[in-house]
């Protein structure tokens, strides 16, 4: 059985949102404008949060791409009342669209805030549209939605891989937002194998995850960032 | 005593029954629009989504989850209130009997309708039921509150049916609407044996399940990890707010009946005094749970915990919970203390309602504003589809009592009736 996980090395981030518009491209997220943006409609099912530090000339800035935490205890499926999200035996917090019914008691019991409502229809310009993925259920109005894993390419690489009759290889699968990073700063893979780069990278010294102490278990690692040093 | 005799007695009583004046319409009239037009806004809402609202990341429940603990909460006075009073034989309770079980049905009504308006597929409400899941503290929540709506209607209406004999009898050209109501009540002493069977049994089995009731309701926050409501007293917190806000629309509705009805006979200021004696009770247990509720989390809380907490002191929302403690608190307590007439009460139980609705309201909101990471921030600004279906609720809650009353007596005839007897 797999266990997937991430890890996301915070030294090598640069920023640049790469992994947000990848992520958008990839799973059909569409754009809500400015001002559903400022009521707080916005989704990233990928997000990258900054934090600036001082004044100029001395600035930093530090970098945070958050996807789902796909904790191993998640809070947020067990308060579902009609099991519309779940934890799959792969270790990914997925959740099932059609049996979704809006009540919204995940958003609010995830410690982590990246659960998304899709408080409008969703739309797209025309011109978009002929780039939406087919792959991807385009959710309707009034449901819940949330990042997972690129889940359809997952799918796509364990029928190959089944056929094939052997495991899915390290580095085979990875989503959207790994895929884009050009600072190679994301990993994705099997947690279960301990050869694998995010096994690896998971034991690092470095690796940290959030909130670690609300017991979550989340499968997503961050690599802390190294010291800064004056003039650089 | 034969029904000519019981008519002319309590005529009070039983003459709002037929009589509907001017004034009955300047009543219906402006709530029945306010009531349909929040029926346009849930049409609206329906057909956009529920972004028309002002809800949004973080604040992802809002004024419809206020007012689902609000009106769950009021709920609680009537059954339990009337159910505890019969079973410990206070006498005074009587003339609030009947208004109180009322009370507990229609806002059983209004309570879960905006879970609702809440859901962001209301179409699928029912898959509550059909894909329980039993983990969720709402599919508790779904249980409890359907088991506590059927057990108060049966509660209401088997205490209603000596009445509905009784006007089946006075009022031939009703007969239609009494008669199957009446289930052939004739009042012989058989009946009157097995209905006293049936009230003792409701009148006990209904406590367990309102209580249950707002745990229940408690725990859709209490169980989850949003800071300031992970707390082990929210459930005795919750209960008791209720009972607190139940009994203080008790007297309100009283207080309007016995003006606008004239049953100033039955409802004397000695069931008043002894009325708001029992909220004085409740604020004194409310300030106290609110007093240790927040003294906890100031003391030993976290710092998500403390964020929250001091938003609600000195923050944003320092303006709603202070208002909350000066009208739960600070105006009745020494209403109710020095000055229990029928005014001082009203005006107690007024304050006591408003601010249980904001107690409701600095519990969900600041919490949401805070999460535990401090990237996802954003304020609440309720919208106009959220103030009219707030609007219609209460008009519709206000409408079924007057049309209630226009059908049933609002105090009860035939316990009023043994009350008289066994005093003489």
């Amino acid at each position: 059985m797999y266990r997937w996980g991430m890890v996301i090395d915070l030294d090598k981030c640069t920023g640049c949102q790469a992994c947000v518009v990848a992520c958008r491209q990839e799973n059909n997220i569409p754009f809500v404008g400015e001002k559903q943006a400022k009521l707080g409609r916005a989704k990233f099912w990928m997000n990258l949060v900054s934090e600036v530090k001082g004044t100029y000339p001395n600035v930093e800035m530090h970098f945070l791409p958050m996807p789902c935490m796909h904790c191993d205890h998640p809070p947020c499926t067990k308060v579902c009342p009609v099991a519309a999200t779940y934890l799959n035996p792969e270790g990914i917090v997925a959740q099932v669209y059609p049996r979704c019914i809006g009540v919204r008691m995940c958003i609010s019991n995830c410690p982590y805030t990246v659960r998304y409502f899709n408080w409008h229809a969703p739309s797209w310009p025309e011109e978009y549209k002929r780039g939406l993925n087919p792959d991807v259920y385009r959710r309707r109005k009034g449901i819940t939605e949330k990042c997972n894993f690129c889940i359809q390419r997952i799918r796509r690489a364990k029928e190959k891989a089944k056929k094939e009759k052997r495991r899915i290889r390290d580095g085979e699968v990875i989503p959207a937002c790994v895929e884009t990073c050009p600072s190679e700063a994301l990993y994705f893979g099997d947690l279960n194998d301990p050869k694998s780069r995010v096994s690896k990278l998971s034991k690092s010294r470095r690796a940290f995850r959030l909130l670690e102490d609300l017991a979550t278990e989340p499968k997503v690692f961050y690599l802390r960032e190294g010291d800064w040093q004056d003039g650089q | 005593m034969d029904s000519e005799t019981i008519a002319r007695k309590y005529h009070p009583i039983i003459d709002p029954l037929t009589r509907a004046g001017w004034r009955f319409w300047i009543t219906v009239i402006p709530l029945a629009i306010i009531f349909f037009w929040s029926l346009i806004a849930f049409g609206w809402q329906y057909d956009r989504g529920l972004g028309v609202t002002g809800m949004g990341h973080p604040v992802s429940w809002a004024f419809y989850l206020v007012n689902f603990v609000f009106f769950i909460g009021i709920s609680h006075a009537g059954a339990l209130v009337s159910a505890v009073l019969r079973i410990t034989h206070a006498r005074w309770g009587t003339p609030f009997g009947r208004i109180g079980e009322a009370v507990t049905v229609f806002a059983l009504a209004a309570g879960p309708t905006n879970i609702l308006f809440d859901l962001g597929r209301s179409s699928r409400f029912h898959w509550v039921a059909l894909h329980a899941q039993f983990k969720s503290p709402l599919l508790w929540d779904f249980t409890c509150i359907m088991t506590y709506l059927v057990t108060s209607i049966i509660f209401l209406y088997v205490l209603l049916i000596p009445d509905i004999g009784f006007l089946r009898d006075r009022f031939p050209r009703r007969r239609w609407f009494y008669r199957p109501l009446s289930l052939d009540w004739s009042g012989a002493e058989k009946e009157w044996a097995t209905l006293g069977k049936v009230i003792g049994f409701l009148c006990i089995a209904v406590i367990p399940i309102a209580v249950s009731v707002h745990t229940v309701v408690s725990w859709v926050f209490g169980m989850q990890t949003q800071p300031m409501w992970h707390s082990t007293i929210f459930a005795p917190y919750f209960v008791t707010g209720a009972i607190f806000s139940g009994i203080a629309t008790i007297i309100i509705v009283s207080v309007i009946f016995r003006r606008v009805y004239h049953l100033e006979k039955y409802l004397t200021p000695y069931h008043f005094n002894n009325m708001s004696l029992l909220l004085l009770t409740f604020a004194l247990l409310w300030a106290y749970f609110t007093f240790v509720e927040h003294l906890v989390v100031g003391y030993g809380g976290g710092t998500h915990e403390l964020v929250v907490l001091w938003k609600k002191l000195t923050g944003e929302y320092a303006p709603h919970f202070w208002a909350m403690v000066v009208l739960c608190f600070v105006i009745p307590f020494p209403i109710l203390v020095f000055k229990r007439t029928i005014k001082g009460s009203l005006i107690a139980s007024i304050s006591i309602v408003i601010g249980m609705w904001l107690e409701r309201f600095t519990i969900i909101i600041p919490s949401f504003t805070e999460p535990r990471l401090p990237y996802a921030r954003g304020a609440y600004t309720p919208s106009w589809v959220e103030w009219s279906m707030m609007a219609g609720l209460f008009a519709g809650f206000t409408l079924a009592f007057v049309l209630f009353s226009k059908f049933f007596p609002v105090i009860s005839l035939w316990e009023t009736e043994k009350e008289e007897s066994k005093r003489t």
